[in-house]
């Protein structure tokens, strides 16, 4: 049989195939195909993902709300009234989040279009930019999803919430890690070495963890600290995993830290389209 | 245009900031044919090819593939070619077959058209007894017939091949040239970058020869060799130091001389004679060989460079 001609599906052709104009790729088959192509290599790598992904956030509510939370129930009576287990575990399922969306979002990018530069492959076919990076933003996004529902499932059975309104943290993790997510692929897609992703781990990741209002109120920081847990997304992601995990309404404050998310998410995906074009298609 | 024309370019340019990488080329490509780009590393072939890939955008002039504009039809041409990568751009993760699935999602064949395309050119790609293997671990020969089997997933017209054979053993480079003999042979139009004059030679019925960024002769590989060279060429090497000395004493025989660091060239119709006449100077080289000219010599003659530093 002929290699490159082939023969034409006799079971409901695509008009994909053969001599000719091609049938047009919908949005939703162009993102369902670089969403499968995700999850492809995903079903062969990911037991390399669990430890970062569900032992870690375990480690921590382990050692920070049982260990340390016994210290700080018995001394001062938890956080705000409630027991420390249940201050610190709705941080931890934010930051569970960002470390998620990090994880996904640098080296794994980078690799993309430098090492094997697979999206230059996308790129070739009928693909274009936005569903090139669309897709792979979603898959992250259903990971994050995937990951912080079986977090919180774990976490519920430690007696970690209070309200099941903690079910609308799942939405809040999604936004959160989302939020770092969108503007480190455009990070990604403008370094020229792969260097700067461990400055972002010590100076970004790491101290936004611990001032981000997830081991300890923000008021409790430096004056001059502060305002570095208002303008990045983490302690607004904090703040609303806390409120869903106690079922408090969040009032205008809870619309304001989904904004500052939002924006964030927004103003990524327009830096990384950017990004994405200059390095891919230029 | 005619319906023949799979390719056409006017006064084709793509520029970065200040540098010139392709430099306002006319080319034409007619369905069915292989045809070549010949060129040393950074003459504007990849460059090239990317826009005609539909991945580049053009700086300056007219592209015309398959009678559509890159800039407003992107997705519809890159539908219909297939693109091998000078680099294998491979899921190393993944095992051949998927490899190939995946691929064939982003033309949005069906399941079972991907499964029947993949069984095929599995076959095609003499990789089957490979399929369920990861990718990691083959050799690069299988590498890149398992690139370019993907790249024909979606049954393409044109396939873009850019350095198709470097870095192969010459084994290797024989069965890919084999597997493109057979894809020309069922009408699939291809255009070819390459640095290797051998290649050149074998797979293009046409090519342009490429340097800094222009197009400096075009025509069939005999053509270009009949217009540019001589028949035979006769190669005298000599001690590297004495080289210089005898430079004179063979200038003048044949048509035309050409220096290099390691040994002269003399362009003749007849090489022996030319040899015999060397010999009649006094002249005495460590060794001499006579060949037919090649693709080599007419960039040399062009250029006054060799193609591969």
């Amino acid at each position: 049989m002929p290699a490159a001609t082939g023969q034409l599906s006799e079971v409901t052709p695509s008009g994909r195939l053969g001599a000719g104009p091609r049938r047009p790729l919908s949005v939703a088959e162009r993102l369902g195909a670089v969403v499968a192509h995700h999850l492809t290599v995903y079903r062969r790598t990911w037991k390399g993902s669990i430890i970062g992904r569900f032992l870690s956030p375990l480690f921590f509510l382990l050692s920070m709300g049982l260990g340390l939370g016994t210290l700080v129930d018995d001394s001062a009576g938890g956080v705000d009234g409630i027991p420390y287990l249940q201050y610190v575990v709705p941080g931890i399922v934010a930051v569970q989040a960002m470390w998620l969306a990090f994880g996904e979002s640098t080296y794994a990018v980078f690799g993309y279009i430098r090492w094997n530069q697979m999206y230059a492959a996308m790129l070739a076919t009928p693909l274009r930019v936005t569903e090139v990076l669309g897709g792979h933003l979603t898959v992250i996004a259903f990971h994050l999803g995937v990951a912080t529902t079986i977090f919180i499932a774990v976490a519920a059975l430690f007696g970690s919430f209070t309200s099941w309104w903690v079910l609308l943290a799942v939405p809040v993790g999604v936004l959160t890690g989302m939020a770092f997510a969108a503007p480190t692929f455009a990070l990604a897609a403008t370094l020229e070495s792969d260097n700067g992703f461990s400055l972002l781990y010590r100076f970004v990741v790491t101290p936004l963890m611990l001032f981000s209002g997830i081991f300890f109120p923000i008021d409790q920081l430096p004056l001059l600290l502060q305002p570095v847990a208002w303008v990045t997304p983490l302690w607004h992601g904090v703040e609303l995993c806390r409120d869903a995990a106690t079922g408090t309404p969040p009032g205008w404050a809870g619309l304001g830290h989904l904004a500052v998310l939002v924006l964030y998410i927004g103003v990524g995906w327009l830096l990384a389209h950017r990004a994405f074009r200059k390095r891919l298609v230029s | 245009m005619s319906e023949d024309v799979l390719l056409r370019a006017r006064g084709l340019t793509k520029r970065f900031g200040d540098f010139t990488a392709v430099d306002g080329i006319d080319v034409e490509v007619r369905r069915g044919e292989a045809f070549g780009f010949l060129g040393p590393n950074g003459a504007g072939k990849s460059s090239t090819m990317r826009m005609v890939g539909c991945v580049s955008p053009v700086t300056e002039g007219e592209l015309r593939i398959l009678g559509m504009d890159p800039a407003s039809d992107g997705p519809a041409i890159r539908a219909r070619l297939g693109v091998c990568p000078q680099r294998d751009i491979l899921d190393e993760d993944l095992t051949v077959e998927e490899n190939l699935w995946v691929y064939g999602r982003f033309f949005g064949l069906t399941r079972h058209e991907v499964r029947e395309r993949a069984d095929d050119l599995l076959e095609f790609a003499q990789l089957t007894d490979r399929r369920h293997d990861r990718v990691e671990p083959l050799s690069g020969g299988m590498k890149r017939r398992l690139t370019i089997a993907r790249s024909l997933m979606n049954t393409p017209e044109v396939l873009l091949l850019d350095e198709p054979t470097t870095g192969l053993d010459p084994q290797a480079r024989h069965v890919l040239w084999d597997r493109l003999f057979r894809l020309k042979r069922e009408g699939v139009t291809l255009i070819v970058t390459t640095h290797y004059m051998d290649e050149a030679e074998q797979l293009c019925d046409r090519l342009v020869v490429m340097d800094h960024g222009r197009i400096v002769a075009e025509g069939s590989p005999r053509a270009l060799i009949a217009e540019h060279s001589t028949r035979e060429v006769l190669e005298l090497r000599f001690d590297p130091d004495e080289q210089e000395r005898h430079v004179d004493a063979v200038s003048g025989v044949g048509e035309r001389l050409e220096v290099l660091p390691d040994r002269l060239l003399v362009y003749a119709d007849d090489g022996d004679t030319a040899l015999a006449e060397v010999h009649a100077r006094g002249v005495e080289p460590l060794s001499s060989l006579v060949r037919r000219s090649s693709l080599e010599d007419v960039f040399l003659h062009l250029t006054g460079r060799t193609l591969v530093d």
